[in-house]
């Protein structure tokens, strides 16, 4: 066998030894380098990570699901969440609602005396005023059951607040007499005619077809898309004085003056002025979508129940993901012992598990957010609330990032406080 | 001859549970450039402790213990790690390769430690493997070797960057006695040098006749060291 080529000449610099590679081979790419720092070993941190399948798929796991959960549950809050507030979005078109001083969110209807849409319409800067219905009716179906549904009357001339989908007939066709507008959901669903064999789906309610309210007679003249709402009951548009009629006999009757800002007129300063003039309450509609949202945060169980089930996905992630990963890392430690004593620093052993909970944590987050929208997209034609706006990323994407943190910093401990002789342990 | 390693009255104690263990009770060694020594004792006698002080990974408790003229007591932590990556090769019993990196990736790492790119390290990692015979062998990943040849991949890590100490703790006990005596041979062939020293320690007495010097300790003492028949190579 031949004598080792290699050969190494020493170069003592402030009394430490350095080595100056004059190998022939190397020699024309290094021969003026002087080796001082490390080369990087990131490639040995990610054979070590994938050369333990099994742990490594167990890590990944462990933060795919803690991910899934952290992404999915609150998509699925937020998605609810927002529709507090989708009928005021559906409305659209006016710049300002006013109501009564003491309501509290959308559903929350405290009715108005008919002459407060005239004081509006009164009120300087206001280009047009228009009076809306909404309140809960029990509607009789085909076979004599009652069905409690949301019954919205428009401005009898302008139909302003109609639906902005119409997937039958128009909006128009409310002035015809007796002339409702049902949402397709509702018509399908809640209000469609039973089936006539037993367990059958329901027949839908088609343009024709006629309904019941307070013993008043309607027909349908239009099938529209609305947002689902969160009692998600039927939908049932009609004229501000029809509504009026099908309505129980009451003093009043007018749910909101919706209203339309003169142009060059400052919103802000218009609610003030209504404020002032009628005593009664005017929100811009982010304004009133605020107040609603805020109302059903703080008077439902709903962000409970949800931080409840993020805040355990985020707990069971880190149990499964951390401790999978420092015992990764403790399997490992007679690997990061060698590494210590052939001089590797602690920098660059925190440097490759770093690099590892880094890999990882991409990894399980990517795939818990893919899962988490594949879900979203299965579930896209149910009664399912799903949302997953960029901050939802954000929010999820911390939460690994904790997790990952959490399980490199107490690996990096135990590595850092590692005694090379161990290597001689056997 | 000059010097290579001076141990004057080492000391070192364990502490476990309350309990203390003295493994080194006064250890005084002087090792010199080009010799293989090995140390020999009875299980629990300090052999481990002492190569663990004299590489410079474990500290004694009192005592001096040079290296190449070096103190590591006196050096900073940083220095300290740097004179271990250039001038110390290790060969273990348990070999302790990566297991998920193959033959010439396990060999290049005191390279890249020292700063060699990983190509070049590689290339060289490839070189110093035929040199122990492995050339067929680099892309293997441990498992796939045998246990001799295994700790010849240990021996090519331990010598690639051209250390002037290497250290091996029982590098034949987990080697049956051809493998063991192969390594060896591998090892004398190799690894010992004019400018470099090796230390071996082994319960091993088949192997006792690769050695130049043998101290035999005992219970913290080092209580006799022998010439071997002088196998000094002329280099
Ligand atoms: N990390 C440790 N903590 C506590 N006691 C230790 C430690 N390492 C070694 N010892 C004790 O110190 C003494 C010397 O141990 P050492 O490992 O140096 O012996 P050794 O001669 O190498 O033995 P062996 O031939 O069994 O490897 C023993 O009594 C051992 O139990
Ligand atoms: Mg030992």
């Amino acid at each position: 066998m031949a004598q080792v080529q290699v050969r190494t000449q020493w170069l003592p610099i402030n009394g430490i030894v350095y080595t100056l590679d004059s190998d022939e081979n190397i020699a024309t790419q290094s021969r003026t380098t002087i080796h001082r720092e490390p080369q990087t070993m990131n490639h040995i941190a990610l054979k070590m990570l994938m050369g333990d399948k099994g742990k490594y798929l167990g890590i990944v796991m462990g933060l795919t699901f803690a991910s899934l959960i952290m992404t999915q549950q609150p998509a699925i809050f937020v998605g609810l969440m927002a529709r507090s507030y989708s009928f005021i979005s559906d409305v659209g078109l006016p710049d300002i609602w006013v109501m009564d001083s003491k309501v509290q969110f959308i559903d929350d209807i405290k009715p108005l005396q008919e002459t407060e849409l005239y004081r509006v319409r009164g009120i300087s800067g206001v280009e047009w005023a228009m009076p809306l219905y909404k309140g809960l009716l029990k509607v009789r179906l085909a076979d004599g059951t009652f069905q409690t549904c949301n019954v919205i009357g428009l401005d009898d001339t302008t139909l302003v607040g109609g639906p902005a989908v119409m997937l039958e007939g128009t909006l128009a066709d409310l002035r015809r007499s007796d002339a409702v507008i049902v949402d397709i959901d509702g018509a399908r669903d809640k209000l469609g005619k039973p089936s006539p064999e037993s367990g059958g789906k329901n027949i839908p309610l088609k343009i024709g077809d006629s309904l019941e309210l307070n013993d008043h007679r309607a027909t349908i003249v239009g099938i529209a898309k609305v947002t689902r709402t969160f009692q998600s009951q039927p939908v049932i548009y009609t004229t501000y004085s029809r509504a009026k009629s099908y309505a129980p006999r009451e003093r009043r009757l007018l749910s909101f003056v919706l209203v339309k800002v003169k142009a060059g007129q400052d919103p802000q300063e218009l609610i003030e002025r209504i404020r002032a003039t009628t005593g009664l309450a005017a929100y811009t509609q982010d304004g009133f979508k605020t107040l609603t949202y805020n109302y059903f945060m703080k008077n439902t169980g709903i962000p409970i129940n949800f931080g409840i089930t993020i805040a355990l996905g985020f707990i069971v992630g880190t149990a499964i993901a951390g401790q999978t990963f420092y015992n990764f890392t403790l399997e490992n430690l007679r690997q990061f012992g060698v590494l210590k004593a052939m001089g590797a620093s602690n920098g660059s052993l925190l440097r490759m598990i770093l690099l590892q909970a880094v890999l990882v944590g991409s990894i399980g987050y990517g795939l818990g957010v893919g899962l988490a929208a594949l879900f979203g997209f299965a579930m896209r034609h149910t009664i399912l609330a799903f949302k997953m706006p960029w901050q939802l990323l954000v929010f999820s994407g911390a939460g690994v990032g904790l997790i990952c943190i959490i399980a490199a910093l107490i690996s990096i401990l135990k590595v850092i406080r590692l005694e090379p002789a161990i290597v001689f342990k056997s | 001859m000059s010097l290579a390693i001076h141990c004057q009255n080492i000391v070192k104690t364990y502490t476990t549970d309350g309990q203390q263990v003295v493994a080194l009770n006064g250890v005084d060694l002087d090792i010199a450039l080009g010799e293989l020594m090995m140390l020999v004792g009875p299980s629990g006698c300090g052999k481990t402790t002492l190569i663990s002080i004299i590489a410079g990974i474990l500290n004694q408790d009192s005592g001096r213990c040079e290296l190449f003229g070096e103190d590591f007591q006196s050096m900073s932590n940083k220095d300290q790690l740097r004179f271990r990556a250039v001038n110390i090769g290790f060969v273990f019993q348990a070999y302790n390769l990566l297991p998920s990196l193959n033959a010439a990736e396990n060999v290049s790492v005191p390279l890249i430690i020292n700063g060699m790119k990983r190509s070049v390290a590689e290339r060289k990692a490839k070189d110093v493997l035929a040199q122990v015979g492995l050339g067929e062998r680099t892309q293997s990943l441990p498992a796939q070797l045998s246990g001799g040849q295994q700790q010849r991949v240990a021996i090519a890590r331990a010598l690639v960057h051209s250390p002037r100490l290497i250290v091996c703790d029982e590098p034949t006990s987990a080697l049956d006695h051809k493998s063991g005596h192969n390594v060896m041979e591998l090892l004398k062939q190799v690894a010992v040098q004019h400018d470099r020293v090796l230390v071996i320690v082994t319960h091993d007495a088949r192997i006792f006749s690769f050695a130049d010097r043998i101290a035999e300790m005992d219970d913290g003492h080092i209580v006799k060291i022998s010439n071997q028949t002088s196998h000094h190579l002329d280099r």
